[in-house]
């Protein structure tokens, strides 16, 4: 199974209740897979304050006060350094070049698993029942315009932090997926033989790795995800998400499920309706299930 | 509190002889089993806030009326007999699945599965219903208001399935002995599945059943009946090399 959410918000007045309506939309969920989950947060002011640049990671062999410390050392003397404990995850972030604060953290933390950077981003992932994640990274309380969010139940790879979605292998970039790919082995020996890195034996880092992979070679999101279409087998249905954009696909077969619902003031996706039911206006929202192999995307 | 512990006063309350149920007050499993109530007092039940909640009004055996206001989840009155079902709202994956006998009406749009192995009864979908409407119906009569999705009546085996917009890909694909009778466009066919002549019955038959799902005035001409080529199925002597 899994589950997966999205919500993209249109009017700035809801950007504060973000995470309250996004944590509605993740625990509503967990009835299709409770074993991990993550979420990727767009514009958060305490994980990913404008200016600076965020990179997020699990599995530290620091404490948050000891990767402070070694950061500050490693950087600029003066350098501000923003370590926020959203436990089971660490988000780092500072004012400087997103690269310098990825080749930094490397240094300092070295064992680390990264699992999101860029800026305006911060991606929370972990081990665990959804609910309980969602409470130790207090995401309530998170702010920004846009989130998306997963609810794991493993089939094709370990349950493991670094087993755990969203996968956010590309500066800005995060994907969710619902389904399994069968033919992933394939593509990450293809990918592997081109020089890209992963970090897990799951499949669905394999998709975020092609689409990040395409989107390096300047492809844009539509053209990306219809070459993956093109390219894996398996099912799907998979959110896709950038600081500016999120976009939904299914597999020509679209088993997995997926409901959009839009108003003036969002956009939202989910595996079911019932995970809607809790934000603002859904009762005249314009409802509908993504087409197979069409590729459903908006633009702030 | 506990899931199966029936609370008779709270969330219930009987209006003229309209016996209504919250599910924002009452658990999935307390209504169901009050629907599965032999002595049921009411005669009629509205099931209040769905929320897109799975199984609402699964498993219904005797004639009643059961209103639901608003969305459902998956399953919404599967396995029904006998009974009325009405949402006021979009259903999830598999309304109606396995129903035997009675009606289910839905006054939005149906998601994947609508009437899956159906034996009997009519759905009606006033909406669009997706993928796999009607896959292998053994009976049952399904009327969408308007288009179906991919691999619609894959396997359908018996049943009547009327579409008043069009079907998507892979249309009857295996089917057996189901009609299907569409009157848009069908993106393709499946495997064994043709286009029929409309005789006379095919006519009648079709505006009866527009008719039981409320479309009266429907023009029965603008349709085109489909069903079972009758050369997957059969053994045929010229494929005796193939076993």
């Amino acid at each position: 199974m899994c589950g997966i959410v999205g919500l993209h918000l249109r009017n700035p007045a809801l950007y504060p209740q973000l995470g309250t309506l996004l944590t509605g939309m993740l625990c509503e969920m967990q009835d299709r897979g409770a074993d991990s989950a993550g979420v990727a947060v767009y514009g958060d002011p305490r994980w990913s304050p404008p200016g600076h640049a965020a990179v997020s990671l699990v599995e530290s062999p620091l404490t948050p006060a000891e990767l402070r410390t070694a950061l500050e050392e490693l950087l600029p003397p003066g350098t501000p350094v923003g370590v926020v404990d959203a436990s089971p995850t660490l988000v780092v972030n500072v004012p400087v070049e997103v690269d310098a604060l990825r080749t930094a953290v490397a240094t300092a933390a070295p064992g680390a698993l990264v699992v999101g950077f860029g800026e305006n981003i911060a991606v929370l992932k972990g081990v665990g029942h959804p609910r309980a994640l969602a409470d130790s990274f207090g995401l309530a309380a998170a702010q920004g315009w846009q989130g998306v969010g997963h609810t794991r139940m493993a089939t094709e790879s370990a349950v493991t932090p670094g087993g755990s979605h969203p996968y956010a292998v590309g500066p800005g970039q995060c994907l969710v997926h619902n389904g399994s790919f069968s033919n992933h082995a394939t593509i990450r020996r293809e990918l592997r033989t081109r020089g890209v890195v992963f970090d897990s034996d799951n499949d669905t880092e394999v998709g975020a790795r092609f689409v990040a992979d395409r989107l390096a070679a300047g492809l844009d999101i539509e053209t990306a995800l219809k070459e993956l279409c093109a390219t894996f087998d398996g099912f799907y249905t998979l959110l896709v998400s950038n600081r500016e954009s999120f976009a939904v696909v299914r597999d020509a077969i679209a088993c997995k499920p997926a409901v959009v619902a839009e108003t003036q003031d969002w956009v939202a996706v989910a595996s079911e309706y019932r995970a809607l039911t809790g934000l603002p206006g859904i009762e005249s929202a314009s409802l509908y299930e993504p087409e197979p192999e069409r590729i459903y995307a908006w633009t702030r | 509190m506990d899931a199966l512990t029936p609370h008779p006063t709270k969330g219930a309350t009987a209006v003229h002889d309209v016996l209504e149920l919250d599910l924002a007050e009452r658990w999935l499993r307390e209504v169901n089993g009050l629907l599965h109530q032999a002595d049921l007092a009411a005669d009629e039940v509205r099931i209040l806030h769905p929320a897109g909640k799975h199984s609402v009004a699964v498993g219904l055996n005797k004639a009643m009326r059961v209103t639901v206001e608003g969305q459902v989840g998956y399953y919404a009155a599967g396995m029904n007999q006998l009974a009325d079902v009405v949402i006021n709202g979009n259903a999830g994956v598999g309304v109606a699945e396995n129903m035997m006998s009675g009606s289910v009406l839905v006054r939005g749009d149906a998601s994947q599965s609508a009437g899956a192995t159906a034996h009997g009864g009519l759905l009606v979908v006033e909406g669009d219903a997706a993928a796999r409407c009607g896959i292998s119906m053994k009976g049952v009569d399904i009327v969408v208001g308007g288009s179906i999705g991919h691999m619609s009546a894959f396997m359908a085996q018996a049943g009547r399935l009327v579409v008043r917009g069009d079907a998507g890909e892979a249309l009857g694909g295996s089917i057996y002995e189901a009609r299907l009778y569409v009157r848009g466009t069908v993106a393709s066919l499946g495997a064994d599945c043709v286009a029929k002549e409309m005789r006379p019955e095919h006519h009648e038959e079709l505006a009866g059943l527009l008719k039981s799902a409320g479309f009266e005035s429907e023009d029965t001409s603008a349709y085109t009946r489909y069903g079972s080529a009758r050369r997957l199925y059969n053994f045929h002597v010229d494929n005796t090399d193939a076993y």
